[in-house]
């Protein structure tokens, strides 16, 4: 176990508190490629499936939109979350940023939208990795029934095993899987020969315009994050990158521009390919894409890059979930038993193995689009407070007050334009998923009452601030 | 001038595994029973066609041999083609939705700010006025 003491989190030197008690963590071994690949590696996905429920919210050309406006939403996202988490840099990534920002209850919830974002995005992956296990075995034309719910459960227990046994062979696994699937899509779009329009591509017969009118731009901005969600992930390796301040900017940054090329090419290739009503509903879309191509290696390589991308994701998830819920046992904003670190591996085991459970019992009884949309909820809500966030710290330690790893410029722009486009993504998921929203909405009242009213009195008041930073200005 | 830290009282074990119980029933309750009950979730409308065609559901040559390449004949595709998102609404509905989404915020807001001050005053010394402690 390595100490954390305030003086190791972030190399400050202002004058500040006093230094808390030595406490676990989790050992620094990973560099700028280990958060590029932790970051992509779970959103990558994102360009195999789900992203296209936004051409069936509103059509191909609704969903370009979209995904352009997405991009933009997640480039505010990865400028304020470098500065933030450059200078916060803590397990849990956004929940120990609210909780040094803007209070405990913000903490609370921050964390429980990335458990909740993280660990529905990987019963996402497990449900695609069971409907492609299918589908595959089927157009192969394999004799005898696959049960989808076993590969489903299979993926979620094997990824947990692997994750509770260390972080360092996880996520040099996650690099290698996720450069494959990145080579996957390349190697679709380089064989549909994009510069030859109308040979592959149909895009001439198959685009139709708007089906939902201007309404069905409005509405695919919901799935339009899928493109990206996750890519804030990389703040959960905080405090176990070697270098925070150079590593987290860098990695995250990257990881948004691999991810815009990545989510151009699906959506030019995807529609090309497949009238919008069919593609609108598909659970494996860039496989069904090379199904149509005619080329059976080109089939059998997507198939092995949906797979590693779910794979790939799913695995960030569960480091992720469980490095959110660890950190919340450790401040007692969760039962303290979760707080543990195995004496061997290092690693956040009783906070990965709890929720095994609730993944299983998600994939094998939800449909893909509505543990799709539970994720994307829980990440706008996180975007949304993010914003506000940015303008507390900058108000609380105006610049010079304290060492910023990173300054993102034209402060506050990019925090009033994501504001904007959050509230935006809220109608979206209001027209046609309005009582799941609502939902998503009571689960989080009733969880900030539970810990309003009970479980705060657990919480140890000072030592829930470790920074050394100077008193926050108006306190 | 320095707060005495607050000492939280120690939790059981029997206590730790009934909050995480609870959490695990908030999500079950509020998150998984409305699906499981399909009380939230997609929106959608279903128009059907007694024997569809390729032309009498809006798709030409192209589209209708891309959906024959991936194994569907028209009457197969008609489930499909024919199932629409329902976006009507009533503004009642988007002005309550807007409202929990902003009071929620609001209210976390405060309340978080009133429980940072108290770590803040603890760990640096609390010199605001008495009349605001």
């Amino acid at each position: 176990m390595t100490d954390i003491t305030p003086q190791n989190l972030a190399g400050v030197a202002a004058p500040a508190a006093e230094p808390v008690a030595r406490r676990v963590a989790l050992k620094r071994v990973l560099g700028p490629a280990h958060v590029w690949g932790l970051g992509v590696g779970i959103v990558l996905v994102g360009e195999f499936m789900g992203w296209n429920f936004a051409v069936g919210k509103g059509g191909a050309i609704a969903a370009l939109t979209a995904c352009w406006l997405a991009g933009i939403l997640y480039t505010c996202v990865a400028m304020i979350d470098s500065e933030i988490t450059s200078t916060v840099a803590a397990a849990g990534g956004q929940y120990a940023q609210a909780k040094h920002i803007i209070g405990p209850l913000a903490a609370f919830n921050v964390g429980l939208y990335l458990v909740m974002a993280y660990t529905m995005l990987e019963v996402s992956n497990a449900i695609v990795t069971g409907d492609l296990i299918e589908a595959f075995t089927h157009n192969m034309g394999l004799v005898g029934e696959v049960d989808k719910r076993a590969f489903m459960v299979l993926t979620i227990v094997f990824l947990a095993w692997l994750n509770y046994r260390g972080v360092l062979a996880t996520l040099t696994l996650n690099l290698v899987i996720t450069a494959i699937a990145f080579a996957a899509i390349v190697t679709l779009f380089l064989y549909v020969r994009p510069w030859a329009p109308g040979e592959t591509l149909k895009h001439g017969d198959l685009l139709t315009g708007l089906p939902y009118g201007g309404l069905g731009i409005l509405a695919a901005m919901h799935f339009g994050l899928w493109f990206y969600l996750g890519i804030e992930g990389t703040t959960q390796a905080a405090e176990e990158v070697r270098s925070p301040a150079r590593a987290l900017p860098l990695g995250t940054l990257t990881g948004v521009m691999t991810l815009l090329i990545a989510a151009t090419i699906t959506w030019y290739v995807g529609t090309g390919l497949m009238p919008w009503e069919y593609l609108g509903q598909a659970v494996t879309p860039l496989y069904d894409a090379a199904r149509l191509t005619g080329s059976a290696p080109l089939e059998v390589f997507l198939f092995f890059g949906t797979l590693f991308a779910t794979i790939a994701s799913a695995n960030g998830c569960i480091n992720d979930a469980s490095r959110a819920w660890f950190a919340m046992g450790r401040d007692r904003y969760m039962p303290v038993w979760f707080g543990a670190v195995h004496p061997r591996y290092h690693t956040p085991f009783r906070s990965i193995v709890f929720f095994v459970p609730i993944a299983i019992l998600f994939a094998v009884s939800t449909p893909l689009d509505q543990t799709i949309t539970l994720s994307i909820l829980s990440g706008l809500l996180g975007y949304t407070l993010m914003a506000l966030s940015v303008v507390i710290f900058r108000r609380k330690w105006p610049l010079g007050t304290i060492d910023r790893g990173y300054v993102h410029p034209l402060h506050p722009l990019p925090a009033i334009l994501l504001l904007a486009l959050c509230a935006v993504t809220y109608v979206a998921v209001f027209l046609g998923y309005g009582s799941q929203l609502l939902a998503m909405m009571a689960f989080f009242i009733v969880a900030s009452l539970w810990f309003a009213l009970h479980r705060y009195k657990y919480v140890r008041r000072g030592d829930q601030f470790t920074m050394r930073w100077p008193k926050p200005n108006g306190y | 001038m320095s707060r005495p830290p607050y000492e939280p009282p120690a939790q059981s074990l029997t206590g730790q595994i009934v909050d995480a119980l609870l959490v695990l029933a908030m999500v079950v309750v509020t998150l998984y029973l409305p699906l499981l009950l399909k009380l939230s979730g997609a929106g959608v409308t279903k128009a059907v066609q007694a024997a569809p065609t390729w032309e009498s559901l809006g798709q030409n040559a192209v589209m209708a041999a891309q959906w024959e390449k991936l194994g569907f004949d028209p009457a197969k595709a008609a489930e499909i083609i024919g199932s629409r998102f329902d976006y009507s609404f009533s503004w009642g509905a988007l002005a309550l939705t807007a409202l929990v989404i902003v009071g929620y915020f609001v209210v976390m807001l405060r309340w978080s700010d009133r429980e940072y001050r108290d770590v803040i005053a603890e760990r640096f010394g609390d010199d605001r006025p008495p009349r605001r402690r």
